[in-house]
């Protein structure tokens, strides 16, 4: 698993304590985590947006988090993920889970390369202790070690 | 018991769903088959299962199933997802 959480979740693929204005902003960070890192071309951050457009924000699934990403298509290169930690929170327009702090931008090449590193975020983050953990963490190495831990 | 959790594209929320669901599950000691789909094609699949989890915004389009339709609104809330399972547990 550590391995998996290494190459799915490189340097490149974080921004921590960064601005945006609005959701559409937090979706082209993650768009852009998941580029820089070569797991998508420049074309699935429009593929995640109309996601939202058309399904509803949907991917915001716990208080404070959205799970951004869209289908396996020709954008996606590499299964992999990105990290944005907001400076400040925006909403999505979800009533319940509003507003966001963290979008996890997630590309799959299929249903399954990735559901072990998924369950290693759905686990840390189904924890109040790790939660908070991951909020105050101050580097990459840092998130990576207590989602592995 | 058979559980079918249903998102948007089947690839990202639904699996998040999924393991949640399965720890819960395990923890409270019951035997689930955690299955997950899109909700374009989550359907025929739905019939099949004795329980359907999904989220607010995609329930309306999985109202024609014969099966239970569950709205969680916390994936990560275990508590959430427990409560829940217990309605279908007996």
């Amino acid at each position: 698993m550590a391995t998996d959480i290494d190459g799915f979740l490189p340097d490149s693929s974080f921004m921590l304590d960064v601005p945006a204005q609005d959701w559409r902003e937090a979706i082209t960070l993650a768009g852009k985590g998941l580029t820089a890192s070569g797991f998508t071309t420049e074309a699935y951050t429009g593929e995640m947006i109309a996601a939202v457009e058309n399904l509803g924000p949907y991917m915001v699934i716990a208080p404070g988090l959205a799970l951004a990403h869209s289908r396996p298509s020709a954008a996606v290169l590499n299964t992999g993920l990105s990290w944005v930690r907001l400076s400040t929170p925006v909403k999505f327009g979800n009533k319940a889970n509003d507003p966001v702090s963290l979008v996890i931008g997630l590309a799959g090449k299929n249903e399954d390369e990735h559901i072990v590193v998924m369950s290693a975020i759905a686990s840390a983050l189904s924890d109040p202790v790790k939660t908070a953990q991951l909020k105050a963490a101050a580097t990459p190495e840092d998130i990576r070690r207590i989602l592995k831990a | 018991m058979d559980i079918l959790c249903v998102c948007g594209m089947g690839i990202g929320t639904s699996v998040i769903l999924r393991s949640n669901v399965e720890q819960v599950a395990a923890d409270m000691g019951l035997d689930v088959n955690v299955q997950t789909a899109d909700a374009g094609s989550a359907m025929g699949t739905a019939n099949m299962c004795d329980l359907v989890l999904t989220s607010a915004e995609l329930a309306g389009q999985l109202s024609g199933t014969s099966t239970p339709v569950e709205v969680v609104s916390n994936f990560m809330d275990k508590d959430e997802i427990r409560s829940v399972l217990e309605k279908y547990a007996a």
